[in-house]
């Protein structure tokens, strides 16, 4: 959910572009008004008040609320459980992180067309159609199964196992790798389809069976951008792991929430203080991580 | 290209450090496993299965009486409202402290090097508006927005707003790493070229700085959109208005048809959301 997307690559800006860059037409009046009317929609809808919120009375709100919040307490008690708190969150992300990329793994090579009906392992099969359909169905459930675990938030995925396996950190786990997983088996998929088709095609020629291409000429080469994309949803996953407590599934979310809503605000400072910790340690971690494996 | 003497080097490095991960992986898995309570049976245990069985019959068929649709209906548009504004509020946050956050653009580069050198007064007044505009933006993206949520909630109150300030800051600090990074990604050779012909600072930055870095503002911008629909739909589960209080309420109270009901709905918006910013990134 948040984090930096790798998918976005950047284009390459041609400079200096000495091409007239033409005039407006009617379509950008029109996309421009349609966008000021949305804003000013979303404005008037989201009972927005800047107005109050930098009035005196508003202002004096936040300010008195952070000024509650100071100083941490950094009393031994606390200073204890927030450190078992990050620990715990620790562990939800990495099961949850590993469980996705275990689910990922077992479909995606069911959900890249190149692998399952088309292209160049297939050409010399018999063009009949009722085989090619055969072939579309893995392709198309295990599409639609994986655009349902990533449409469904982890927050909700969390509603549903905390009912369903009980209160604590496992339902965490299960729901992150739920979610996760979809997301994973997307980026893979989208891995596995621009893969170099030569050594494919290079191995097919010495008559190597499917599997050993599979092995010898795909996974080489996907490997590490599986790696990478795996160590940045982990960051995300740290930061979901850090408030999936908010509905009953373990980690620092269960004892922020209690802090909030016991207004102990002290403590929540020390607590958040360790969620920045330990986002900012996941965050080298991964990194250096990534540089070794890439 | 190495030397052979440093290859031989690093590969002793190599050979000890996949033992040294190996090991780390194994003692951080068993130790998270047993942390996390991890039970490979729930789903086969009696109470998981029943649980389970409960859950899917109850979620069909999805409640699609005109009473709950209704009902619905508002929630959810005003979970798009708050993520448009929620970007919005992030854009105006994020774009200043990206700027400032740009290294090339406030402490080093060709912009500066004549202004900074020999000064180190100057010098260090730019490198701590730096740091400070990094820093912040770090503690602005590092508090997830669920966090900022109950905090907000608590300060201005319940309702649509507070999910808005959360989105508002969080994403802040999201966007404004990656314009700061944008930006520093530019090609500094156009920039070097006004600056010669006299331009000032602010006619560098529109002239220079922009046209380069506009497209991948935008597109990285929409995309942040689509992200923050999605966690609008939750953030009502801390009372910062949308969809996500409704989800919650029907979970609690067992109407799981409810729950698919909203969930079809959130599938739906999400869609519609995708398709409308792919849409708006084809015509830029």
């Amino acid at each position: 959910m948040n984090g930096i997307n790798p998918e976005i690559e950047r284009p390459h800006i041609p400079w200096p572009s000495h091409e007239p860059s033409g005039r407006p037409t009617l379509w950008t009046y029109c996309l421009l008004s349609g966008l000021l009317f949305l804003f000013a929609w979303s404005y008037q809808g989201s009972e927005i008040h800047l107005t109050q919120l930098f009035s005196r009375e508003g202002g004096g709100q936040i300010v008195a609320y952070i000024k509650k919040l100071f100083p941490p307490d950094l009393s031994p008690d606390v200073l204890k459980e927030a450190f078992r708190g990050a620990i715990e969150t620790f562990a939800i992300s990495f099961m949850g992180t590993l469980l996705a990329v275990v689910i990922a793994l077992s479909v995606v090579f069911f959900a890249s067309r190149n692998l399952i009906y088309s292209g160049l392992l297939y050409e010399m099969e018999p063009k009949e159609g009722w085989r090619r359909a055969v072939r579309l169905i893995p392709y198309l459930s295990t599409k639609s199964l994986l655009n349902l675990l990533r449409t469904i938030p982890e927050m909700v995925w969390a509603l549903i196992f905390v009912f369903l396996v009980g209160l604590g950190p496992f339902p965490g786990v299960l729901a992150l790798g739920v979610h996760t997983g979809g997301v994973l088996g997307k980026l893979f998929g989208e891995v596995l389809e621009d893969v170099d088709q030569q050594p494919i095609e290079s191995l097919q020629a010495t008559g190597a069976n499917r599997l050993q291409i599979l092995f010898y000429a795909i996974l080489p080469q996907v490997l590490p951008q599986f790696i990478s994309y795996t160590l940045y949803r982990w960051e995300v996953n740290i930061r979901v792991a850090a408030v999936l407590g908010f509905v009953g599934a373990g980690g620092l979310g269960q004892r922020i929430h209690i802090a909030i809503s016991l207004f102990f605000e002290n403590q929540l400072l020390t607590l958040i203080i360790a969620i920045y910790i330990l986002v900012t340690l996941v965050d080298y971690l991964s990194a250096y991580l990534r540089r070794k494996a890439t | 290209m190495r030397s052979p003497s440093l290859s031989s080097i690093s590969r002793s490095e190599k050979s000890l450090f996949p033992c040294l991960f190996s090991l780390l992986f194994l003692v951080a898995f068993l130790d998270s496993w047993w942390r996390a309570g991890v039970r490979p049976f729930a789903f086969f245990e009696k109470e998981g299965r029943d649980h389970l069985w409960k859950f899917l019959t109850g979620m069909f068929p999805p409640d699609l009486s005109w009473n709950f649709l209704s009902l619905m209906f508002y929630p959810a548009l005003e979970t798009i409202q708050i993520s448009i504004m929620g970007t919005f509020i992030a854009v105006i946050v994020g774009f200043p402290l990206g700027i400032l956050g740009t290294r090339t653009f406030s402490v080093g580069g060709v912009l500066n090097e004549a202004e900074v050198a020999g000064s180190l007064s100057r010098l260090a007044l730019r490198w701590s508006s730096y740091t400070m505009a990094r820093g912040i933006l770090s503690l602005f993206r590092s508090i997830p927005e669920f966090v900022w949520a109950f905090m907000f909630v608590r300060a201005v109150g319940l309702g649509a707003f507070s999910g808005v300030l959360a989105i508002g800051v969080a994403y802040g600090g999201m966007l404004g790493k990656v314009y700061s990074e944008i930006f520093e990604g530019v090609n500094l050779r156009p920039l070097e070229a006004l600056q010669s012909t006299g331009a000032n600072r602010l006619q560098i930055f529109f002239y220079g700085w922009m046209p380069q870095a506009l497209p991948n503002f935008v597109s990285y911008t929409l995309y942040r959109w689509e992200c923050a629909v999605r966690a609008s739909a939750i953030l009502g589960l801390v009372g910062a208005g949308g969809l996500g209080t409704q989800i919650e309420i029907s979970m609690r109270m067992f109407n799981f048809s409810e729950v698919l009901t909203i969930l079809l709905i959130l599938f739906l918006m999400v869609a519609a959301v995708d398709y409308i910013s792919a849409k708006v990134r084809a015509i830029l």
